[in-house]
């Protein structure tokens, strides 16, 4: 059901409802009930199964799932490229069916392992070229150009032709096009894709470098690196056979999943007098076990014990750690374990990222 | 300003306002823009000079050498250099028109086609402009280097009539190309072997190296459906002496036809691509790589 703003009285005018802008108006993503089916043999496949998502202005929005979740496909559709099947889409405030054209002036999208352009141009053509689709004026276009070589890096390799750059060095040509008319929804797919950890780590801090600078501007990723995931945005989807599994910041996201406190231990030597036994049966102590990076090696002349201990609340750690002590062990480090967004996704689905056949089983 | 903010808008609905004159310079942009890897890449890939001058060449020198050896009229040596400057316009058209949506959309860029502001016309306009100015040098080079060897005279009498009529070939002609674009890449992956399909025949039927008259009965209907060889057909007529005789219609009428193709093929060319769009977009087939 809509939601529309309450009345104000007096009235000032019978048009002043319709100029109201709705919710879903001023969101700078908005989908409901979002169905994809793509036609196939032996039988259709169903792409997105009915998804409802709502981003703000402003916001680092992750679409995290594995391959195959329908991450690209909902893409497609927000990015003009693909009609949905059924369902409401806008992006902007504007409908993904009807309103392409204002769509496209405020958008603009960076997929992985992209090869766009012409190998011949050199980087800076290569981006004049894309500046002009967006209709900068030319000597505006050149400076434009010239701006993003110099953000993302490329400076020594503008007059390069495109053909001779590195898979790294490609991708930030890819997202300097990107950002080429400076666009309110940036979308990234899959934008790491087959990068090496330091290309990936640039491009990253790159994003987030955007997003800090250009206030209102809204990002979607699709990725399926959890850390990617994890790093970069404010809130996370996790997508799964087409549909939104859970939604949420990363932080609440693992709450979903830890209903006790995970503590590792580390001490000089288990605590005399009953050791773990004792541990387990403090108050509030759920379980104490040893951990399997336990390391039982020299460690400065010492050897070390690794614990797991599980708690119902943190304030039950106290308790433990004065327990140790008085039972002549000497604490060495103490570490909250945080659950990950992989623990996330297989305590929702069942089955890991790329564990596919195992969890259809 | 940051150099990451360009956008002097406060909201994003602000920013998608554009007026009119914004959207006409944009897309003016966008034909320039996307004409420019067309012109540059003349002098970054001399080695096409090779294969797009000199192998053509070697196509009009054999049948100068079969005239002159079957005693054929002086005019036709210079029926056959035209006919062999006309026919690059033909092999791009085929390969960097009919095909080049099908390789845009291997490389990514039929996706970022798709989601830029401007209209994909525009896009087809820009490759038709910067293949023109491409495939002109090389036409150039053919009359200039046939016309040195082979001693071929012109007479025309009317100059301006002449360009007239080779600007109005290359409308429906690349108008054409426009049409096979969106065609070609409705008909899946073979737009390799469609546009080697098209190329034999097309050199036949369009009298490149024949008076087009010496095809019969066909020769009324090729003309009635290749702007080639309507183009070409009228060309010679106004470029060399005596060629009336052999010219299939009256230039007049030709003219009447090119602008008729003209017409038509463009609008066929825009109606195919809001049809290829919407396709696109339904299927969710027509911009995926590989397929």
């Amino acid at each position: 059901m809509r939601w529309y703003p309450p009345r104000p009285a007096p009235c000032p005018s019978p048009t002043f409802y319709e100029t109201l802008p709705m919710p879903s108006e001023t969101l700078a993503i908005h989908a409901r009930a979002v169905r994809r089916v793509y036609k196939a043999k032996p039988e259709p496949v169903t792409a997105l199964a009915g998804v409802d998502l709502d981003v703000e202005p402003g916001e680092y929005f992750g679409l995290l799932g594995p391959n195959g979740a329908g991450k690209t496909t909902l893409i497609k559709i927000l990015t003009t490229l693909l009609l949905p099947t059924s369902g409401t889409a806008r992006v902007a405030g504007f409908d993904v069916v009807n309103e392409t054209a204002k769509i496209r002036r405020v958008i603009n999208m960076v997929a992985g392992g992209e090869q766009s352009g012409y190998g011949l141009l050199t980087v800076r053509e290569q981006l004049w070229m894309f500046s002009q689709f967006y209709g900068l004026p030319n000597r505006e276009g050149w400076r434009r150009v010239d701006e993003l070589i110099e953000i993302v890096g490329l400076q020594e390799r503008r007059q390069q032709k495109v053909r001779a750059l590195s898979t790294g060095e490609r991708q930030k040509l890819n997202f300097a096009r990107g950002l080429l008319n400076d666009p309110w929804v940036l979308f990234l797919d899959e934008p790491t894709l087959g990068l090496d950890v330091s290309a990936a780590r640039d491009l990253r801090e790159h994003t987030l470098r955007w997003k800090e600078t250009a206030p209102g501007r809204t990002v979607l990723l699709t990725t399926h690196y959890m850390v990617e995931a994890d790093q970069l945005c404010d809130r996370i989807a996790i997508v799964d056979h087409g549909r939104i599994l859970a939604l949420g910041t990363p932080a609440e996201l693992r709450r979903r999943v830890q209903s006790e406190s995970i503590f590792r231990i580390e001490l000089d030597q288990l605590p005399r007098n009953g050791g773990l036994a004792m541990l387990s049966q403090l108050p509030g102590v759920l379980s104490a076990v040893r951990s399997d990076d336990s390391a039982d090696g020299d460690r400065a002349g010492a050897s070390s014990i690794a614990l797991k201990v599980a708690l119902a609340s943190d304030s039950a750690l106290t308790s433990v750690v004065t327990a140790v002590a008085e039972h002549g062990a000497n604490l060495i480090g103490l570490q909250k374990s945080e659950p990950s967004l992989e623990d996330v996704f297989v305590e929702l689905v069942g089955r890991g990222f790329g564990d596919e056949t195992e969890g259809a089983k | 300003m940051s150099g990451y903010v360009y956008n002097s808008a406060r909201s994003a609905r602000e920013a998608a306002d554009w007026s009119r004159r914004r959207l006409i310079i944009t897309n003016l942009r966008a034909v320039f823009g996307r004409a420019y890897p067309r012109i540059i890449g003349l002098t970054r890939e001399p080695s096409w000079v090779f294969f797009e001058i000199f192998l053509p060449f070697l196509a009009v020198s054999a049948f100068v050498f079969v005239y002159r050896a079957l005693k054929a009229p002086e005019e036709y040596i210079g029926f056959v250099v035209l006919g062999g400057a006309m026919t690059a316009f033909w092999l791009n058209v085929v390969w960097m028109m009919a095909a080049q949506f099908f390789w845009e959309k291997d490389q990514g860029n039929l996706d970022l086609y798709f989601t830029a502001p401007m209209h994909l016309m525009s896009i087809l306009v820009g490759m038709a402009v910067g293949g023109l100015v491409m495939t002109s040098s090389r036409a150039l080079a053919v009359i200039g280097i046939g016309t040195l060897l082979f001693g071929v005279s012109y007479h025309v009498q009317e100059p301006l009539l002449l360009i007239g009529v080779f600007l109005l070939t290359m409308i429906p002609l690349y108008g054409l190309g426009m049409l096979f674009a969106s065609c070609f890449l409705l008909w899946g992956r073979e737009a390799y072997h469609i546009a080697e399909l098209l190329q034999e025949p097309v050199y036949f039927l369009g009298g490149v190296n024949v008076p087009l008259r010496a095809l019969g009965p066909v020769s009324a209907l090729v003309v009635a459906t290749l702007p080639l060889a309507v183009g070409l057909d009228a060309m010679r007529q106004l470029a060399f002496p005596g060629a009336q005789s052999t010219g299939v219609l009256p230039v007049g009428l030709e003219v009447l036809i090119l602008v008729a193709m003209g017409i038509v093929f463009l609008v066929a060319a825009r109606a195919a691509l809001a049809y290829l769009e919407h396709l696109a977009r339904r299927e969710g087939r027509l911009t995926l790589r590989w397929q």
